[in-house]
Formats: structure tokens, C-alpha cells, sequence
């Protein structure tokens, strides 16, 4: 690991143009830095933010989503470094893909369904290396060497349509799609949540191999809190359009200092031995529309006091370590008295869980 | 399990015609399950768990086999008997989103079959059962949700007014096909937990499909499950030993895939199978069709004769695998890949 990030994102902003003419902060000021060969796994629930923040990097939001501020710099070959909010036309295309790839969600949606997997291969190409003037056997044997190293039968799959494929092997061709320019980052947008446990088990073995043969970085994005814990080396928790606590992975798994992680891994039943009684966490998430004052944990929260309400609190540091290494930050006033055994059971038996603490704004 | 079974599937098959061929999509199923009792059905998606559900509710009619309900076969009843058993059986789908209507109240929703079957004579007495079905369902108070849409309400709610809705006629059985897999991590312990609840109130018994082993292992505690694999049971017993001492090689497969935030210093295991992809159902492996991926597999013997489910010595389940049932004595076999992953 060297001490520069490789990406490094600072107060992003991202906001989507609703009906009234409004705008609705998704991602409201997220700072991280990701470095080489580091995979860092973004977790929460619908609405956190994280697809919103993924899509942001690439700058693929949809058409009613805009920055609306921060900064992303992309440090590939250039130390100095690109400003990827500044690019456009075709600097940013190139960029997009040869540096810095994605694997959707839903790999039914993402390939082209009247076009053949190879041609679709093809076009990556070809769009991205017009100067190498490959030729059909040459595209053909780079997109077969792809598929082969995700473990899929080229010769099948090439001449497939998407609909042919089942869904893991439509996934697996996806990610062969990604890293077929060799990109140094990749993008992961729930890869596996389609997906049955043995395909998404065979996938994330395939991820951490692939990855440790040809040295890129991912982002991960998921709501699985078990599954981010097994690919990540560190895990940032997304809250309402922000980081609420960030650090490696076992900080975050074995001493979560913010009651949101805390609360998503309680609420977790364990598949294996030990009985531990999982706990919901109270309330629902909160409407980006209408957030409540202060920390937007707060009104769900048991740590919860009336300072809570009236501060929004930035990270704070849990455990400083030197540069290179992530620190332990937690977002939380009261991070010192969060522990993971110690958390107040919030949820009783004949609390309405999911009812709200307060009225649902619509 | 104790007493009478409310309901038993008998031997149930069920074949879907298509472009390419007859689909088994459920091969002779044998299940039961008691009042107040709970059976969960698990296995990924395409192994009949659903078209299983939908048999047992009614919803389809099974190409051979017998659905019977207090011991009358659902498909030959007369009328009354049969509304008597719709009553009885209620469902609750997958996406609360989906199944209930966007253009109907929630007073409106509940209000239906409590009018329908005569339940309710008049709105003030539909309104009152109402508002006790939301207690029940702990959505209090009752007259905030009555007057709203669904569109109004979270999605954990929605699933709430979706029990309500199955609650309405006082069900002996419920079947919940995924009913929480759609809901956010943070609140699905709780409308878990007050399913569990109600099952244990109302003595109302559960059909519970998952494809989620945790979330079996916690619902279904002190139950019975059933692993299902391309259409068909391949591992039956209380959930207890299934998943704390699995049997059959495909189980045994599924619970070392499942991602664990802990996994404890033994580490990870390899599911150890030999292929990764599921094998299509309109052209089904010979013999046992789990012997493509199977890690026990024996040349000879797994790829010729389909194994039935049997009672293995030393188990309280029943495994549906020739190595299994011969030397039962040595599980642990299971855990190292026979051969390299392809």
C-alpha cells in the first residue's frame, strides 16, 4: 500500500430535481479516499445514499441528478491528479471505463438485449482503443481471455444473447465487461443482490482473486453488512446522504461506535451456533425530503439526548492511526458510550418497530 | 410437530408446459404442517419453493398428487367446504408495494373480506374489526392508518397491513411467500418478531418460503424446514437439526456460502462444489440432480438411481442422498471438494 489515494473524494454533494421544481440532497458531504489495491465497502439501507454516491463517481446520475458540490480526484498515472468534476465530452468517456469501471445491478438491465455479448464487448473496445485498430480476431481473443478469467466458456457466451444466460453468468460477463480495460478502480453496485447464495458466494471468491492477480481497487456497495465484511478492508456505513462512522473492517464489525452500525448488526439474525436475539432497529428511515434537525439518527436512536437534535455532528475520531492507514471516525456525540454488547435493547417486544418514532412525511 | 396435520401436500407434482418442453418445476413433494405450527421452505430461486406455496394455498392446481386440508383433498371439496378452506388459508406475498391496491384505503383494504364473508354487518362494525386487526399488527394508533394509502406508508408498514389483510378472517394457516426479504435490514427482526408472535397468540399455523437460512433459522425455531433443490426436497426436519448439524451435501453447500460477519476462528469454508451453475430444468442431470455439483458424488451410483428422502441413523432429519444415507457415520466428508472447482 502507498500512502497516496488513488481516489480521493472530498464534501460531495449530490442532489435530485424532484417534481415541485425542488431539490433533494441524496448525498449530502461524503469524504473518502480509496486506496490502491483497497477495497472499501459503502453499507446501508435503501435511500443511504450509496447507489447515488457510486453513480456520482463515474458521473452517471440520471438526468434529474446533479453535483451540487465537493470535489473528486482521481489519481491514476498523473500524481497531480484529474479533477473528475471537471471533465467532459470525450476526455470523460475515455476516462470512464479505461480508468474507472462499474458492475451494475441487475446485469438484465445492464447489457443490451438484441445485441450479442460479444459485439457488445466489441463496441467497449472499439470505442475506447480506436488507436490500436484491433482487428475481429484480436477483439475477439482479448473479450474471450476476460471471460475466461471470470470462468465462463468464451465460446458460449460470446455468441449468447443476454437473455440466454442465467442470471450468475450474466453477472460474471459483467464484470468481465468491466475489467476488460483494465481499469485500476471498480465500481460495485450490489453485484450479487439477484443473485442465490451459491452464485454470489462463487462471485465474491472470483472478486477477491481477480483482484489479488491484477491489483485494482474496489468500491462496494451493498446492504449486506456480512458480505461487505468478507471483501472489504474498510467499510464506511451510509446514513441519510452521509458517512456516519468509517473504519476497517474489524473496527466496524467487532467495536461499531456509531448506534446505526451497532443497530444494523444486531438486527441481523446469526445463521450459526449462538443464540443471539436480534433487535430491530425502532422507526424508519428518514424522508431526504424532510430530514429531522440535528443528527437524522437521532429520533430512532437510544443514545439519543437533546443535544442530539440540535447539532448534526461531523465524524469524530475513535482511533487515530497514520497516514495510509484509515482512522476510526465515527459521526455520533455519544460514540464513547456506543458499544456493541452494551447497546440498549431498543426494541421490545409490543414496541411497534417500524412504526414511526415520529409522523411519516410524505 | 404435534397433532392433526392442518394441511399436507401428498406426493404433489407440479409440470409447467413450455416452448422448449415440459418444466417440473415441483417433483413429488410430501410435506405437512400442524396448527400453530411452522414449516419453512428454502432453496434458491427456480427450486419450487413458490409453485410449492401456491399449490398449498390453492392458487394452482398440482398436475398429480393430493393437496389436503383437515384431510379433505382442496381440489375436490364441495363449494362450502371450499370457501371454508379459503378462509382458512390466507397468503402474503413477497412486495408490499405490489399487493396492495394504490387506489384503496387501508380501511378499505381490511374492510373487503371482513364484508365479503359476512364477518362485518356494517361499516361501524368493520371499522371496529379494523382498527383491532392494525392492534394486532401493532400499527397503534389505529385511526392514523385507517384513512391513509399505501402509498402513504413505509414498506414495513405495508407488510403489516398486508398481515392484517391475511388476518382478517380469522386464518388457521398462514403462507408467506418472502414476506420480508423485500424490507430493509433495520426493521424485518420486527415484523419477524411479530409473526412469531401472533403464530404463538392465535395458534395460526405458517408456511414460511425464504431463501434467506438465517432468517429460517430464526422464524422457523422450533419448526420443521424443508431444503428444496430443482423441484424437489432433498433435506426435511426440525429446523434445529437441519440447520445446526445439515445432512445433505446441497445444505451443507448453502449454509458455508452464507456470508458471516463473524465467521469465527475456524474461518470460512468452502461450499466445495464442483460446478457453479444450476442445471436447467427442461434438461434435468440423470439419477440425483444435484450429482453435477455434488461433492460426495460416486461415479456409478448418484448419476443412475434418484434418491428418496430416508431417515439417516444418527439424525432426527430425512436426506434425500445415496453417500449420506451409506456412511452416515462420516459427514464430515462433505467439507473437502472432491474435485477442483470448475
Amino acid at each position: 500500500m502507498t500512502e497516496t489515494a488513488l481516489l480521493s473524494v472530498r464534501d460531495l454533494r449530490v442532489a435530485y430535481r424532484t417534481g415541485g421544481g425542488r431539490m433533494v440532497e441524496a448525498v449530502r458531504g461524503v469524504d473518502f479516499d480509496l486506496y490502491p489495491e483497497q477495497t472499501l465497502a459503502l453499507v446501508g439501507e435503501s435511500g443511504s445514499g450509496k447507489s447515488t454516491l457510486g453513480l456520482g463517481l463515474l458521473r452517471l446520475l440520471p438526468r434529474t441528478g446533479h453535483i451540487t458540490g465537493g470535489e473528486v480526484v482521481y489519481r491514476g498515472s498523473d500524481p497531480e491528479g484529474t479533477d473528475v468534476l471537471r471533465m467532459e465530452g470525450s476526455r470523460l468517456r475515455r476516462w470512464r471505463w479505461s480508468e474507472v469501471a462499474m458492475v451494475f445491478q441487475g446485469a438484465m438491465n445492464a447489457f443490451n438485449p438484441v445485441l450479442k455479448v460479444g459485439d457488445q464487448f466489441a463496441d467497449t473496445m472499439r470505442a475506447h482503443l480506436p488507436r490500436q485498430r484491433l482487428g475481429k480476431a484480436q477483439v475477439r481473443e482479448r473479450s474471450a481471455e476476460s471471460l475466461r478469467a471470470v470462468r465462463l466458456e468464451p465460446g458460449q457466451v460470446l455468441d449468447s444473447y443476454p437473455h440466454e444466460l442465467s442470471g450468475g453468468m450474466r453477472q460474471r460477463a459483467l464484470i468481465a465487461l468491466a475489467l476488460i480495460l483494465e481499469p485500476r478502480v471498480l465500481v460495485l453496485d450490489e453485484p450479487t443482490t439477484a443473485l442465490d447464495l451459491l452464485t454470489q458466494r462463487a462471485i465474491v471468491d472470483m472478486l477477491q482473486e481477480l483482484r489479488a492477480e491484477r491489483g485494482f481497487s474496489m468500491i462496494f456497495i451493498s446492504h449486506d453488512l456480512a458480505l461487505a465484511s468478507e471483501l472489504a478492508d474498510r467499510v464506511a456505513t451510509m446514513y441519510a446522504g452521509r458517512i456516519i462512522e468509517s473504519g476497517t473492517t474489524p473496527d466496524l464489525f467487532r467495536a461499531p461506535r456509531h448506534p446505526y452500525t451497532v443497530g444494523l448488526i444486531r438486527a441481523v439474525p446469526p445463521v450459526r451456533a449462538g443464540a443471539v436475539e436480534p433487535v430491530s432497529i425502532p422507526g424508519a428511515p428518514p424522508n431526504l425530503a424532510q430530514l429531522p434537525p440535528g443528527c437524522s439518527f437521532a429520533p430512532r436512536c437510544g443514545h439519543a439526548t437533546d443535544a442530539c437534535e440540535a447539532t448534526d455532528p461531523a465524524l469524530r475520531t475513535v482511533e487515530a492511526r497514520p497516514a495510509g492507514q484509515p482512522s476510526h471516525e465515527a459521526a455520533c456525540l455519544h460514540w464513547e458510550s456506543v458499544r456493541l454488547d452494551t447497546a440498549p435493547a431498543a426494541a421490545q417486544d409490543g414496541t411497534p418497530n417500524d412504526a414511526p418514532a415520529k409522523e411519516v412525511a410524505q | 410437530m404435534t397433532g392433526e396435520p392442518l394441511l399436507s401436500l401428498k406426493h404433489v407434482s407440479q409440470t409447467f408446459a413450455s416452448k422448449r418442453g415440459d418444466l417440473p418445476a415441483v417433483r413429488d413433494v410430501t410435506l405437512s404442517v400442524a396448527r400453530g405450527d411452522v414449516l419453512c421452505l428454502v432453496g434458491e430461486s427456480g427450486c419450487g419453493k413458490t409453485t410449492t406455496a401456491r399449490m398449498a394455498a390453492g392458487l394452482a392446481k398440482p398436475t398429480a398428487g393430493t393437496v389436503e386440508f383437515e384431510g379433505a383433498d382442496i381440489n375436490r371439496m364441495d363449494r362450502e367446504r371450499h370457501r371454508a378452506y379459503r378462509k382458512a388459508v390466507q397468503f402474503i406475498h413477497q412486495d408490499p408495494y405490489a399487493s396492495l391496491n394504490p387506489i384503496r384505503t387501508v380501511f378499505a383494504t381490511l374492510s373487503a373480506p371482513l364484508r365479503r364473508h359476512g364477518l362485518a354487518k356494517n361499516r361501524d362494525e368493520a371499522w371496529e374489526q379494523a382498527s383491532d386487526l392494525l392492534r394486532r399488527v401493532e400499527l397503534t394508533p389505529p385511526a392514523n392508518y385507517l384513512a391513509k394509502y399505501p402509498h402513504q406508508l413505509s414498506g414495513g408498514q405495508r407488510q403489516r397491513v398486508a398481515v392484517a389483510r391475511a388476518l382478517a378472517l380469522n386464518p388457521r394457516l398462514i403462507i408467506a411467500d418472502e414476506a420480508t426479504s423485500m424490507l430493509d435490514v433495520s426493521i424485518r427482526v420486527g415484523v419477524l418478531r411479530m409473526l412469531t408472535r401472533l403464530r404463538e397468540e392465535l395458534d395460526v399455523g405458517f408456511v414460511f418460503i425464504t431463501h434467506d437460512l438465517a432468517i429460517a433459522r430464526y422464524f422457523g425455531a422450533g419448526g420443521r424446514i424443508a431444503v428444496m433443490y430443482l423441484g424437489e426436497v432433498v433435506e426435511y426436519g426440525a429446523t434445529a437439526d437441519v440447520i445446526d448439524d445439515p445432512r445433505h451435501p446441497y445444505t451443507r453447500a448453502l449454509l458455508s456460502a452464507v456470508p458471516d460477519v463473524d465467521p469465527g476462528p475456524e474461518g470460512r469454508r468452502d461450499p466445495g462444489l464442483r460446478g457453479v451453475d444450476i442445471p436447467s430444468l427442461t434438461a434435468l442431470p440423470s439419477g440425483c440432480t444435484f450429482h453435477p455439483r455434488c461433492p460426495l458424488f460416486v461415479p456409478g451410483t448418484c448419476d443412475t438411481a434418484a434418491p428418496a428422502l430416508r431417515a439417516v441413523p444418527g439424525a432426527g432429519q430425512e436426506v434425500a442422498c445415496h453417500v449420506v444415507a451409506g456412511k452416515a457415520g462420516d459427514p464430515d466428508a462433505v467439507g473437502q471438494p472432491a474435485g477442483s472447482g470448475a
